[in-house]
């Protein structure tokens, strides 16, 4: 899973005929119903990958919501004007009522996108969830070279079975996203991995640079890019956008350690995004819940989704500039990127009303900034696996 | 080779939203919508009246034909508008050709 839901897309304009809906909606402080959701249906996944975007505590399969109760969610989501809704996990299809989740959605209007790593699909199951109506489908890749990818993803064989996978979603006539998790070692594959989605005859690539939250804040030693890397990572994208116009649609995210402005993470916490975690928590992020202090209304709750989204607390908290203290009170970009993220803020400052230390006006953004530089310089490559065990070392590597 | 997916857009074209495209009345914010991966278009009343005639049966021809009848304008700006309008839907990859009848 990458950042790309709280992204910026195209960039609006007059003269457009097919302007993006998000772009063209009111600045003002009504908080529609956002047009997409995202739902975590589970935590569980064969893959161990360091820079996992679920939170550290994961939630168990016993406190998955049933598929009753996700079959409602999906009811509701649609009745309340949620246009599109992504099943990601963890890996969603461990869920073995996934095809009938996704029939449902498709059923009550939801367009529905599966975010995966591929490697529990069959032919059979991936043509059954086409014809239940699934509209796009997303692989992550964790590379270009089976011995690289499947370290990352701690998963033998993994490699591999993605690219099958990527060539039945094409064969059934599915549009494909390739979504590249990039850090310090295997950025150097950049050109490979574009390559590598070319010929899967992908229409969009993600090339995700890691965010370093949870999972990958553990690991931000053995993942964070040298600034060289990165400026040589941009260029490598502003090329290929240009040479492949038309054909492969290429969205790119950063590692804000290195930028001066930080991220309008989520696009503004609670404004235009919302999650579903496994266990049915509703959250203005999926990182959120590495906030302590919060309390999360769940869709097991005697509220509706649309009344969490207007007036729980937990969306309302860091809603808006109100929340906010110096610098970013009085800041001039205060309504362009709200501060940027407050789980980042929590985990690096201790307190999410903070300043992002990804702004440059963060009294930390020098240190943490310095830090990053001598992490990406340093030698430290081996990973801790995401598990449901609170992590394991990797074996063999810095050894 | 580039795929069927990526197409040029001329008054023979016969150009049909492609699966991973929904042209949808949205009735919570009463607009219509292109829904398709990761996006959300809205596209403007002209777009969607080209769109909705866009069956995969008409070509853009006809379709230019219907429009310059109901609003009574010169066919050839028309055209011209309406091919401008589907190539820049076909660029983003939201278009494709209807496939030729095999019988």
């Amino acid at each position: 899973m990458s950042d790309v839901l709280g992204n910026p897309v195209v960039p609006p304009d007059a003269s457009d005929s097919l302007a993006v809906l998000e772009k063209q909606r009111s600045t003002a402080e009504t908080f529609g119903i956002p047009l997409a959701v995202l739902l975590e249906i589970t935590h569980r996944c064969p893959l161990q990958c360091p820079y996992c975007s679920n939170p550290v505590e994961l939630d168990r399969s016993g406190k998955e919501l049933s598929t009753e109760e996700w079959k409602k969610v999906l009811s509701e989501l649609a009745e309340i004007g949620v246009l599109q809704v992504h099943f990601s996990g963890g890996e969603p299809t461990a869920r073995k009522d996934l095809v009938e989740l996704v029939k449902h959605a498709s059923d009550v209007g939801l367009y529905t996108n599966l975010i995966t790593s591929a490697v529990l699909l069959t032919r059979e199951r991936l043509s059954e969830l086409a014809d239940a109506g699934l509209c796009h489908v997303q692989i992550s890749f964790q590379g270009v070279e089976e011995g690289l990818a499947d370290r990352v993803a701690g998963y033998r064989g993994g490699h591999h079975k993605k690219l099958e996978v990527a060539k039945w979603t094409r064969e059934l006539d599915l549009p494909l996203t390739v979504n590249a998790v990039m850090h310090r070692q295997n950025l150097h594959h950049l050109p490979d991995i574009i390559q590598m989605s070319v010929d899967l005859d992908a229409d969009r690539l993600e090339v995700a640079n890691v965010q370093y939250y949870g999972w990958a804040l553990k690991n931000r030693a053995a993942l964070m890019p040298t600034v060289a890397q990165l400026d040589e990572c941009t260029r490598i994208v502003e090329e290929a956008r240009e040479r492949l116009k038309g054909r492969l649609t290429i969205d790119y995210v950063v590692p804000d350690y290195y930028a001066l402005r930080p991220k309008k993470c989520m696009g503004g916490w609670g404004r235009q995004f919302f999650n579903i975690s496994p266990a049915g928590k509703v959250l203005p992020c999926h990182a959120a819940e590495s906030i302590t202090g919060l309390d999360f209304e769940s869709v097991r709750s005697n509220h509706s989704i649309a009344w969490i989204w207007q007036n729980s607390d937990a969306f309302n908290r860091y809603r808006g500039t109100g929340w906010m203290k110096e610098p970013c009170k009085t800041c001039e970009f205060r309504e362009i990127d709200f501060g940027g993220c407050r789980c980042q803020a929590f985990a690096l400052t201790g307190d999410a009303a903070n300043t992002d230390p990804a702004c440059a006006l963060s009294p930390l953004h020098e240190t943490i900034f310095k830090q990053a530089e001598r992490e990406a310089e340093g030698e430290t490559n081996r990973f801790l696996y995401r598990n449901f065990a609170g992590g394991t070392l990797e074996s063999g590597n810095d050894a | 080779m580039a795929g069927p997916r990526h197409i040029s857009v001329s008054e023979t074209s016969r150009p049909v939203l492609p699966r991973h495209a929904k042209l949808k009345y949205d009735e919570t914010r009463k607009v219509w919508v292109i829904l398709a991966p990761e996006r959300v278009l809205a596209p403007d009343e002209i777009a969607v009246e080209v769109l909705q005639l866009c069956d995969g049966e008409r070509n853009v021809g006809d379709v230019s034909d219907q429009l310059a009848a109901k609003y009574t304008a010169p066919r050839e700006a028309i055209l011209a508008d309406v091919i401008v309008m589907l190539q820049d839907l076909a660029d983003k990859g939201f278009l494709t050709e209807a496939r030729e009848k095999t019988s």
